[in-house]
């Protein structure tokens, strides 16, 4: 078809096609053509649509109430069914109780209540559910302070994935550390100990990890440590091994979580860096989770938490 | 009217065209005026105290809105994440509510008690400090900006006027001891808004720096509050159904 033969045609539609009637600026009309078909079925079937939705669901505002629609949900409450028109938070009260998920999540949940520790850590099943339902709770509670990963923050909130308890590695007193948190307290030394002892009990901390320092300087530092002068064995142990019940790390893994010692640059760097914290001491606190979770939740966060460090 | 005319007409067009789009926006929040059940019957919800009321200040006027929505939705997911799902009644004494729809951070509808007092402090000065994959900016000066509670019993009347019951006469103050006891009453008398506010920042000293009150104690002890007031074990699972 040539561009003469189109032209041709476009002038014979638009004598043919009917307009709207209105002229502007003298010549500007409006063509007024049928709209498609399918445009105007997909428009009815809207306002079908529309008149069906509101027979269903709650939709039209009467006076002080609105018509409720004749759509219903059942869930339970305290045993008892209850049945209500449809609305959003009936729905969720019975996707918490009936949905598939929930029912299978509950399932599991029931499965690792009843199950000990030993049980849990033991059973693939439990444990890949442990391990993907408490990730979600760590992520919510947790991991504001001990990170995503449970790495913590040096200096301020304790590394969970390392072989490192303060508090006690085992199920039980990581449940109890959940359930009711902890005060962790070393006092400051600075009125009690002399520059010069600070310096000396960090030269014996840091000799009971293999740093080497000088001999005199530690051996000063471990009468300090033992003595009644320091006094750190009393929460520290005779050997610097810890003691779970006070919160006091063991000395001797050269595991730091409170300063940065192996990151030190050089052996002045870390003497300065354990002889300035005894001197200030620290306090922390670790709230406690018992009003806040449910049992199955600290439980599993448990389970969970022993499995990323190695527990004892 | 015939059609020409308002096709010719540029003035009367935008006026029909306004008057024909804001019957959809009437029809779907008009009703929700007068309809009974839209606030749900709850006990615990009451107005912020002047120090929240100014946190709540800072917390518009820093935009945490634009990343942060307070408002669990009625989903399971949510409701295992955040807790309880959102009621109206929480946010009814809000002007203007904070609901928002934009979660780049987390929602914060329930985030009260959450955290400690500390955490929230360094968290809001220097985010990453805690939290090393987080994008939120860091809030530093919070800590070193007094704040300004010099207007604050005008802002309570103002909230006032628009349905807020903080109280001016001994009458509204006595009705506000038997619906909130004593303690809050005490807490929502314009009157004595700005000897409060300091008593509370003194009290319970927000941001540990117990020398001068700072935007931080405000903004902290409002996050403290923020979906706390409602004690949820007090009603059963389908209560809240009930009201839509």
């Amino acid at each position: 078809m040539s561009t003469q033969d189109n032209h041709d045609k476009n002038q014979g539609d638009k004598n043919q096609v009917e307009t709207t009637g209105h002229v502007w600026d003298g010549d500007l009309q409006e063509y007024n053509n049928p709209l498609p078909r399918w445009w105007l079925w997909g428009f009815y079937a809207t306002v079908v649509f529309a008149l069906v939705y509101w027979l269903i669901y709650p939709a039209w505002p009467i006076g002080d109430s609105f018509t409720k629609g004749f759509a219903t949900i059942t869930y339970e409450v305290g045993g008892e069914e209850r049945t209500t028109h449809w609305n959003t938070r009936a729905l969720l009260a019975r996707d918490m109780q009936t949905g598939e998920y929930a029912v299978r999540q509950r399932e599991m949940l029931e499965q690792v209540a009843a199950q000990d520790y030993e049980t849990i850590l033991a059973d693939a099943d439990s444990m890949s559910f442990v391990n993907a339902y408490a990730q979600g709770s760590f992520g919510t509670w947790c991991a504001a302070c001990h990170q995503v990963g449970g790495a913590g923050v040096i200096g301020q909130y304790p590394n969970l994935r390392n072989d490192h308890w303060k508090w006690g590695g085992t199920v039980d007193q990581i449940e109890q550390t959940i359930r009711e948190g902890r005060m962790g307290f070393m006092p400051a030394f600075r009125d009690t100990l002399s520059s010069d002892q600070l310096n000396e009990v960090a030269a014996y901390v840091l000799s009971l990890n293999d740093y080497d320092v000088d001999s005199d300087m530690s051996d000063a530092g471990e009468r300090i440590f033992t003595g009644m002068e320091g006094g750190c064995f009393q929460c520290h142990g005779e050997d610097g091994q810890g003691l779970a019940s006070q919160g006091a790390p063991n000395l001797t893994n050269n595991i730091w979580g409170l300063i940065d010692v192996p990151g030190a640059d050089s052996d002045s760097e870390r003497l300065r860096l354990v002889a300035n914290f005894v001197r200030d001491g620290i306090q922390r606190e670790m709230p406690a989770f018992a009003d806040r979770l449910s049992d199955e939740e600290i439980k599993m966060l448990t389970a969970y938490v022993h499995s990323l460090g190695g527990g004892q | 009217m015939k059609h020409e005319s308002v096709e010719t007409n540029a003035g009367l067009l935008i006026i029909l065209t306004l008057a024909v789009i804001s019957v959809g926006g009437l029809v779907e929040i008009v009703p929700l005026f007068y309809i009974d059940d839209t606030i749900e019957e709850v006990d615990g919800v009451r107005p912020y105290t002047p120090l929240e009321q100014r946190g709540r200040d800072i917390f518009v006027r820093e935009g945490c809105y634009t990343c942060h929505s307070q408002m669990v939705r009625p989903f399971r997911d949510e409701m295992l994440r955040y807790g309880h799902y959102s009621l109206a009644a929480e946010s009814m004494y809000d002007h203007p509510f904070q609901w928002g729809s934009k979660r780049t951070g987390p929602d914060l509808a329930r985030v009260g008690g959450k955290y400690s007092n500390e955490w929230h402090v360094q968290h809001l000065i220097d985010p990453r400090s805690l939290l090393p994959e987080s994008i939120m900016p860091g809030y530093p000066w919070l800590a070193t900006t007094p704040l300004d509670y010099s207007d604050i019993a005008a802002r309570m009347r103002a909230l006032k006027r628009v349905g807020v019951p903080y109280s001016i006469t001994e009458e509204e103050y006595e009705s506000n001891v038997e619906k909130f006891g004593e303690q809050h009453a005490r807490m929502f008398d314009i009157n004595n808004a700005e000897e409060m506010l300091i008593e509370q920042a003194q009290e319970e000293n927000f941001d540990g720096d117990s020398s001068f009150i700072s935007e931080m104690d405000a903004l902290v002890a409002y996050l403290q509050v923020l979906g706390t007031m409602v004690d949820f074990s007090e009603y059963d699972d389908g209560h809240f159904a009930e009201f839509r």
